[in-house]
């Protein structure tokens, strides 16, 4: 009895992962092999539309212009918030985790305020005399990129307070006073130190934006398809279910493979490893 | 000393926390507006548009939906998810390796991915129920979450407090719930609450898995959005920030809010 304990009370959860995950997921991507013309043919098809090929191109371009810009500012902040005096701290990750719970569609229908014909924007500028007219900011790449930088920046932060509350102020000191002034301190030993934070941040930005469905739907549109946006389109508009399983079949390819070489790259660049 | 800091990150740090928090507040605003269209600052403080929400049928059954879903698949993903913590602790030896990787495989594979596959696999295949599918997609979701945080609580747990209640003839499943659970309350508390606040806030899986009758509420907020652009989707969207702030008052309640920095 004691020799299956274990089994026993994990294999509910096992199970479920085994049956609603794992095989339907299988089966999603094996239909996209046994199709009629040739093993291949719906990623041939794929890859010779045009169209398929600017939206893949479109999404790796729009996640890595987010997470570019999500390591940029996540850095800064989180490394001010790491230094912040105690009761600041707690209020700056509140206004960070804050946003992180409230939804993506409530997040973003805030951008769909800020940026559209009438919005926010628009009608300040007008006020300001900078234009004249009403600026078409809505359904372009740019709009959906700002929002995904809202979307993903409080995640960023939040990984990498925790990596940067790690190294000690004495260490930053030590290397000031040894003479370093604070861009050598930063660049010879924050960021190095902060690598690793950096690749999982990166990585979460990264396939978060990858396969992201609310904002791009909701702030690009017919306009600036994405992956995500295209499969709900081929399975649930046009019905071709061998096309969107191509679309799943290549986003879990994707993210499984960054996945893996992030972490292969987070070993050999930690360097507390060495 | 703490280390100084140069004003121009601090300034650079003071603008990103405007643009954390200012469009939340521009949502707050515009759902307070008394106009039939959206707009910031609001013209006239009226709580019409909360009211609107509940006259909506849509809305109300939407709702309703969302927390069913919710309670239901957190109540599930710990009842299966606690007892997997344990096992994975408790018997390490016994169980293999890709057990773990298994448990991460819900983060890794897309939701869009996960969501389409059970309508396709699932609902369609086999026919199974709408509402079904969608509790099974949300368990799935949330499963890796209450697994983290229930076994990162029982990491620090010390197995022999258990072993002496047995030795002292306590039945395993007594054991259970008089010392283990316990011990191991707080992580308990945080699992519920990541796993619900998640499963109300999906959009990609349950955006496939909504049919006649069935939909979620941020569903319900995408379809509301294409066809209207009135305050009513603020209102909703502020219903749901109370939501989220009720939650971190309970997190910081039973936990302390330096939890939410880990």
């Amino acid at each position: 009895m004691k020799r299956f304990a274990g089994w026993t009370l994990a294999s509910p959860a096992t199970l479920l992962v085994l049956l609603g995950l794992v095989a339907p997921v299988a089966a999603t991507i094996y239909t996209t092999f046994g199709t009629p013309g040739g093993p291949f043919a719906p990623y041939m098809a794929f890859f010779g539309s045009g169209f398929r090929r600017t939206v893949l191109l479109r999404t790796i371009n729009v996640s890595l212009a987010v997470t570019a810009i999500a390591l940029f500012v996540g850095f800064i902040t989180a490394y001010v918030v790491s230094r912040a005096p105690g009761w600041l701290k707690s209020i700056l990750i509140i206004a960070a985790v804050f946003p992180l719970l409230t939804g993506v569609v409530v997040r973003s229908f805030a951008w769909l305020i800020i940026l559209g014909k009438n919005g926010i924007l628009n009608s300040t500028l007008i006020n300001l005399g900078i234009i004249s007219e009403p600026f078409q900011m809505l359904y372009t790449q740019g709009s959906v990129i700002v929002a995904m930088v809202y979307l993903f920046v409080p995640l960023m932060v939040l990984t990498l307070v925790g990596v940067l509350e790690a190294i000690p102020d004495d260490l930053i000191q030590a290397s000031a006073s040894l003479g370093a002034n604070s861009w050598a301190t930063f660049t010879q030993v924050i960021l190095p130190l902060a690598v690793p934070g950096l690749i999982v941040g990166a990585v979460l930005v990264f396939t978060g934006s990858f396969t992201s469905y609310a904002t791009p739907q909701l702030l690009g549109g017919e306009q600036v398809m994405m992956m995500g946006t295209l499969m709900y389109q081929q399975a649930m508009v046009t019905f071709d279910w061998v096309s969107a399983s191509t679309i799943a079949t290549i986003m879990v390819v994707i993210t499984i493979a960054i996945v893996m070489a992030m972490n292969a790259a987070a070993r050999r660049l930690n360097p507390m490893t060495v | 000393m703490p280390t100084k800091i140069h004003p121009a990150l601090i300034g650079f740090t003071a603008l990103v926390f405007i643009f954390l928090v200012g469009p939340l507040v521009i949502v707050l605003g515009s759902a307070l507006s008394d106009t039939t269209y959206l707009t910031f600052p609001p013209q006239g403080l009226s709580l019409r548009w909360f009211e609107n929400i509940f006259a909506i049928d849509a809305f109300r059954r939407t709702i309703l939906t969302s927390l069913q879903v919710a309670v239901i698949s957190t109540f599930v993903a710990l009842l299966i998810g606690i007892p997997a913590s344990y096992a994975m602790s408790r018997y390490r030896i016994q169980l293999p390796g890709w057990l773990s990787t298994l448990f991460v495989l819900p983060v890794l594979v897309p939701e869009l991915v996960l969501g389409f596959s059970l309508l396709k696999n699932l609902a369609f295949q086999f026919n199974a129920p709408i509402f079904l599918s969608l509790i099974i997609g949300h368990t799935i979701l949330i499963l890796p979450y209450v697994i983290r945080v229930i076994s990162a609580s029982l990491a620090s747990f010390d197995f022999s407090i258990e072993e002496a209640a047995i030795s002292l003839g306590s039945p395993p499943l007594k054991t259970f719930f008089t010392v283990l659970l316990p011990n191991v309350r707080s992580g308990v508390i945080a699992a519920f609450i990541l796993a619900f606040i998640t499963s109300v806030n999906d959009v990609s899986i349950s955006i496939f898995l909504t049919g006649p009758g069935i939909s979620t509420l941020p569903i319900q907020l995408l379809a509301h959005m294409e066809q209207f652009f009135d305050p009513t989707v603020a209102s909703v969207s502020v219903l749901l920030m109370v939501l989220t702030v009720a939650v971190m008052a309970i997190v910081e309640r039973t936990l302390g809010l330096t939890f939410l920095a880990k």
